[in-house]
């Protein structure tokens, strides 16, 4: 209860001082980080950076709803971390979300309006609208000042129609018929200029979406591997991944699994134990 | 809001207004990727390069290869800044020409390694940003000094080829392994592999890889098609 958290604090004031926390990011360390990243940089060496996607999304409205793309390669720096990463978070079963930019962001962000859309349909008894995800969205961003690194591409098909939003980092947005994000943004959106026109049939839409992404796959380094489409129309959902496979694995000739007995075995104990198996579970694991 | 950019590098909150005139510095070199690598049998020499020419995130061409051939014996693999490697290629081929005017021979590939190193200490205080890597036969080659297979990789992906080569080649870190020296079909196919790995997790390397395999008989160009994403 109350009075007793007060007492608490009055004991608590000999060893400690009481704070209430007020939410957001803290900014209690930055600096010590600054003194530490000054003498980190004196030895010669540099602190990690955040794992950014460096990405070519992009969306469309056409006749009955909307086209999602998303290319699939996370790096981290220059170099290749994620060969096949998804970039099409799911809102609600009308509402999906590209997400470019720091990859942590993207996805918890998208997870926590995904979670509070969930809530606040149950709670209207209706499907949830892109507008709303938008405003939730935007708010949020907004109140962390562009911290939260995430630049999405919202779509989605509600009752009043199909929707496309871009969202930037620092909480503006755009309602447009057509948008793109990511370092591959200009990329894709040269195609777009070129061959958008409005109520396009699906098969159309869905072509231009994929050349747009290719074209950011193909001239962008930040952006590789596989082509993600989501198709959202009034009723239907359809999550193609991969829907390009554009860039195969190169096919080595040689053969590089080693032999028992290549690593040194410098001690062995073995230690039996006396289980009994209850449930056999076989996951492979993609060694390709 | 406090952030780690309003602190300076002593800890004191840095003061907000305009200093004064703010110092933009030019710089003169430019990262254009690549990765280069080079491998020595006994009766060959081999030296590969992807053909990707990039800046920032941008391609610049999917066609232009980093090797050059310098004689008859000698390859030259150059990555890193590309106006830089334009420039020294040209500098060895005019030493190459005054050599040979004034001692009536082509130099071998030893002279060749020797002369780079003195060109490059010249500009020991203004480098060139080029990461080079000469592969070549000599014509007296005393088999016993070459018998150990030599291999180094350089340029972006150098990081990621030269352990896996260190294990191919060298035949580090096994044991109980079969220790068969190098031959010219197995080094080729071992480049082609390493290259086709590389491509797939660095960004800088891909689009088309070309071999120069150096043997008595010549200089043989081998290119094989790599990810273009």
């Amino acid at each position: 209860s109350r009075a007793s958290r007060k007492r608490e604090c009055r004991i608590m004031a000999t060893v400690s001082v009481c704070q209430y926390h007020r939410g957001g990011f803290s900014f209690e360390n930055c600096k010590r980080n600054a003194l530490l990243e000054a003498d980190i940089n004196k030895l010669g060496f540099s602190s990690p950076a955040a794992r950014k996607t460096g990405t070519t999304i992009c969306g469309v409205v056409y006749k009955d709803g909307v086209v999602l793309g998303a290319d699939t390669r996370a790096t981290e720096g220059m170099v290749v971390a994620d060969k096949n990463c998804s970039k099409i978070h799911y809102i609600s079963p009308n509402v999906y979300c590209c997400g470019a930019g720091t990859a942590a962001d993207t996805e918890m962000t998208t997870q926590i309006i995904s979670s509070n859309l969930e809530l606040h349909s149950l709670s209207t008894g209706r499907l949830p609208r892109v507008a709303t995800a938008n405003r939730m969205l935007k708010q949020m961003l907004f109140r962390y000042q562009g911290y939260i690194g995430a630049a999405l591409v919202l779509g989605g098909v509600d009752c009043t129609g199909p929707h496309l939003y871009s969202i930037y980092p620092h909480g503006s947005t755009d309602k447009l018929p057509y948008v793109t994000m990511g370092s591959g943004s200009l990329a894709a959106m040269a195609v777009f200029e070129d061959r958008y026109r409005p109520n396009m049939e699906e098969e159309e839409a869905k072509r231009l979406v994929r050349d747009a992404i290719a074209a950011g796959i193909f001239n962008d380094l930040g952006s590789g591997s596989n082509i993600d489409l989501c198709v959202i129309t009034k009723g239907k959902v359809d999550y193609l991944r991969p829907h390009d496979v554009a860039n195969k694995k190169g096919v080595r000739t040689g053969n590089y699994r080693y032999k028992h007995g290549t690593t040194g075995v410098l001690a062995k104990t073995v230690t039996p134990l006396n289980l009994e198996v209850v449930e056999e579970n076989v996951q492979t694991m993609d060694t390709s | 809001m406090i952030s780690a950019q309003a602190y300076g590098g002593n800890g004191k909150v840095k003061e907000y207004h305009y200093t004064g005139p703010v110092e933009h510095k030019f710089s003169p070199y430019a990262f254009n990727g690549g990765t280069v690598l080079a491998v020595a049998g006994e009766d060959f020499a081999l030296v590969a390069s992807d053909t990707r020419l990039s800046e920032g995130y941008s391609i610049h061409s999917r066609d232009s290869p980093k090797c050059y051939k310098l004689t008859d014996t000698t390859v030259i693999g150059c990555s890193g800044f590309h106006g830089d490697c334009l420039t020294l290629t040209k500098i060895i081929e005019a030493r190459l020409k005054m050599y040979k005017h004034s001692n009536n021979k082509s130099m071998t590939s030893g002279a060749i390694a020797a002369m780079l190193s003195t060109i490059l200490y010249g500009r020991r205080f203004f480098p060139y940003y080029v990461y080079n890597i000469i592969g070549g036969l000599d014509e007296e080659g005393d088999s016993e000094t070459y018998k150990q297979d030599t291999y180094k990789a350089g340029g972006s992906a150098s990081a990621m080829l030269q352990p896996l080569l260190d294990n191919q080649i060298g035949f580090k870190n096994m044991e109980n392994v079969e220790q068969l020296p190098l031959s010219q079909e197995k080094a080729v196919q071992l480049v082609k592999d390493v290259f086709i790995s590389a491509a797939e997790r660095d960004v800088y390397t891909g689009d088309a890889l070309k071999i120069c395999i150096i043997t008595k008989e010549g200089v043989r160009e081998e290119i094989v098609p790599l990810r273009k994403d």
